[in-house]
């Protein structure tokens, strides 16, 4: 009996601290519990710490054959909306035609297309063989910014930069105003058509907390896109080998946004 | 869901010329979010104009004083709901003012909407009209009665010291006012003037020329209220009023286009790498709308009809012609003008919301932008949305603007210059 009584006595004083804190403290929008709310809800095992990882994805621009299994990938592993209006990941197939020496330019014209995103690879280039300069394919993707506008701009913070290099959003906080979609200078995200809030690349966070590299990386046929933990970089890791041996470059580097997907080879046509 | 999407796609793709990042190709802020800066600036402009009145003591402006503050809160209790109806998860909304992302200018929206509406507005209205409701309680039978007596809020003391303090109290209200009336409208050019991903909108200019253009739409606002009251009424115009707030609307739509102007003159001279997208941007897609509307039908037109009427009433023009225009032609003259700047000033958000997703910032193409009939950002929408604030600014004409004050009360500031006619 002595025992319930101060079992009752606890619980009561347990539960009048907890109102306390819930009537002083104020709630938390910070990046830190907006994260542990999204492991959780995703169910991200315990043994992850995202503070023991710094993500990051580098792409070689010469390597990439614009067959389109990236973005397939995408679509199959993240439920993205199969039309051609929305895209976590995409690839873009620039064309730059010679220049008509009278005009006395260093280059012609710059073609950009992206059918479906790349999603069922792509057609022949409709200019002539013989008029074209260079060609090459450009995979895209969230830029993963070291200081991310997106985050920014969120008015409840239901998109937030992770410390282990993602940037995530929580759909069931998000009250889908779309303005993370203006923010983004990449075009990386847009408005689920079912869900009604934003959504983008996660850098696929369901796999890579399991060990598993995003889908994208895993498909690609020509290892394009590299992937890998700065944190834990073995002597012979691609990205490694990529950080040593290439010069990167990251996209609209002008607009401050310091992108932590970075790419080797990358034109001076390409925005 | 899908059927939607696909049908979206199959009417926008075969507008989309040039290259649009895959997910650019659907315009995400509809009308809706048109309407919202645009009801936003009514408010603020509005205020402003009411302003003069107590703070600057623009006398000759006293008949339009409560119209102006009405028609303020008419609008301002319209504007959430635009953006309301646009939000994916409308149900959410509450989560901007209980959990607001501190680094967000969107967060501030509740918090300077409560200001604004608590604050500044009802206070100031309820000081101005406190005399009225305690006088037009005592007299008016009824549940209009009972409504006038709750808002007195049992202050009943109509002796000169507290009906001193309400004067006092409503001029320090009007003066913190005036800064909040442009934190708001600033604030809601400074979500699109942040945006440094468009080099549209992300412009630090943004935020002035908010501030400028919502002060002119809500001068034209007042002005063609004043003039629709007093003909539904067949009241006549006091014409001091009217003039002075033409002078008004003159000089507020002179500063609003110049700098309007330096915005696009610096940005040609500048020539930045999005110059040519943009002025793609504004002799295609925007020419309508830009161009025709807002710069020519909204600005130039309205500035050489008010100009020109203005300088009529100049001792100069009067002794040069030995009369002024007649009343009826400035009547007529500030009536059109009026109409053309409201239209203008639509036309303008537009430019801004919709003109700066239409182009990619990939600045190698156009989208384009579907407007459908119904549904919930359609035309049907939209026209319901805007009309709504006039719908609620008709009721409280009718409440607090009567056309003959119940017996005993004190004439309302409307009908002082048609008795006086009279």
């Amino acid at each position: 009996m002595k025992q319930t009584k101060t079992n009752r006595r606890e619980a009561l004083k347990k539960l009048a601290g907890l109102a306390g804190a819930v009537a002083v403290a104020p709630k938390t929008t910070g990046a830190e519990e907006a994260l542990r709310r999204y492991l959780f809800k995703n169910g991200v095992g315990e043994d992850y710490d995202p503070f023991d990882h710094k993500w990051l994805m580098v792409i070689d621009i010469e390597r990439c054959i614009g067959c389109g299994m990236c973005v397939r990938a995408c679509k199959a592993e993240n439920e993205v909306p199969r039309d051609p209006l929305h895209f976590r990941t995409w690839v873009e197939q620039y064309t730059i035609k010679k220049a008509d020496v009278a005009t006395g330019r260093i280059e012609g014209e710059t073609i950009v297309r992206s059918p479906n995103g790349g999603y069922d690879g792509f057609p022949p280039p409709e200019v002539p063989e013989e008029e074209i300069l260079r060609s090459f394919f450009v995979p895209k993707l969230c830029n993963l910014c070291h200081h991310s506008p997106c985050s920014q701009v969120c008015p409840v913070g239901a998109t937030f930069d992770t410390p282990d290099g993602a940037v995530l959003v929580d759909y069931e906080y998000c009250m889908g105003c779309g303005f993370c979609v203006q923010a983004c200078p990449y075009g990386c995200r847009y408005m689920h058509p079912e869900r009604h809030t934003a959504d983008k690349c996660t850098l696929c966070y369901h796999r890579i907390t399991r060990g598993l590299k995003p889908a994208c990386v895993e498909v690609c046929p020509t290892q394009a896109r590299i992937f890998g933990d700065l944190k834990h970089l073995g002597p012979d890791d691609p990205l490694r080998t990529f950080i040593e041996t290439k010069k990167a470059q990251s996209l609209k580097p002008h607009l401050g946004t310091e992108p932590r997907v970075l790419y080797a080879g990358l034109d001076k046509e390409v925005r | 869901m899908t059927n939607e999407v696909l049908q979206t796609a199959a009417q926008t793709l075969p507008h989309v010329s040039g290259y649009v990042y895959p997910n650019e190709q659907n315009v995400v802020w509809s009308v809706l979010i048109v309407l919202y800066p645009y009801i936003t600036g009514l408010v603020a402009g509005a205020f402003i104009l009411a302003s003069l009145v107590r703070v600057f003591r623009v006398t000759s402006l006293e008949p339009a004083y409560r119209l102006c503050l009405l028609t303020s809160l008419a609008f301002l209790l319209g504007a959430p709901l635009p953006l309301l109806f646009h939000l994916g998860h409308p149900e959410r909304c509450y989560e901007a003012m209980m959990t607001p992302h501190m680094t967000s200018p969107m967060a501030m929206f509740g918090f300077v909407y409560a200001w604004y509406l608590m604050v500044v507005l009802l206070l100031e209205l309820w000081f101005d009209y406190r005399r009225d409701f305690v006088k037009w309680g005592r007299v008016t039978p009824g549940w209009k009665g009972w409504m006038y007596r709750i808002f007195t809020l049992g202050v009943t003391d109509l002796s000169e010291k507290a009906l001193h303090f309400d004067h006092q109290a409503s001029k320090v209200i009007t003066v913190i006012g005036i800064p909040s009336a442009i934190l708001l409208h600033g604030y809601v050019g400074f979500i699109f003037g942040s945006i440094k991903a468009n080099p549209l909108w992300g412009n630090v200019l943004m935020p002035i020329i908010f501030i400028l253009s919502a002060i002119v739409s809500g001068v034209a606002l007042c002005l063609f209220m004043y003039m629709v009251l007093c003909w539904i009424r067949r009241q006549p115009v006091d014409m001091a009023c009217l003039d002075s707030m033409a002078r008004a609307l003159f000089a507020a739509l002179l500063v609003a286009a110049a700098v309007e102007g330096l915005d696009w003159f610096h940005r040609i001279y500048e020539a930045e790498e999005s110059i040519a997208i943009l002025k793609q941007l504004a002799v295609g897609k925007l020419f309508n709308t830009l161009i025709i509307t807002q710069a020519i039908l909204g600005a130039l037109l309205p500035l050489l009809l008010l100009g020109f009427t203005l300088l009529s009433l100049t001792s100069f023009f009067r002794h040069r012609f030995a009369h002024e225009l007649f009343p009826v032609v400035r009547r007529r003259i500030y009536f059109l003008s009026s109409v053309l700047v409201l239209i203008g000033v639509l036309a303008m958000r537009w430019n801004v919301v919709i003109g700066g997703q239409l182009f990619s910032k990939s600045l190698r193409g156009f989208t384009t932008y579907m407007m459908e009939l119904g549904g919930h950002e359609g035309w049907g929408m939209a026209v319901v949305l805007l009309i709504f604030p006039f719908v609620l600014l008709a009721v409280f004409i009718r409440l607090f603007l009567p056309e003959k004050p119940p017996a005993g009360g004190a004439p309302t500031e409307q009908s002082r210059p048609a008795e006086a006619a009279a």
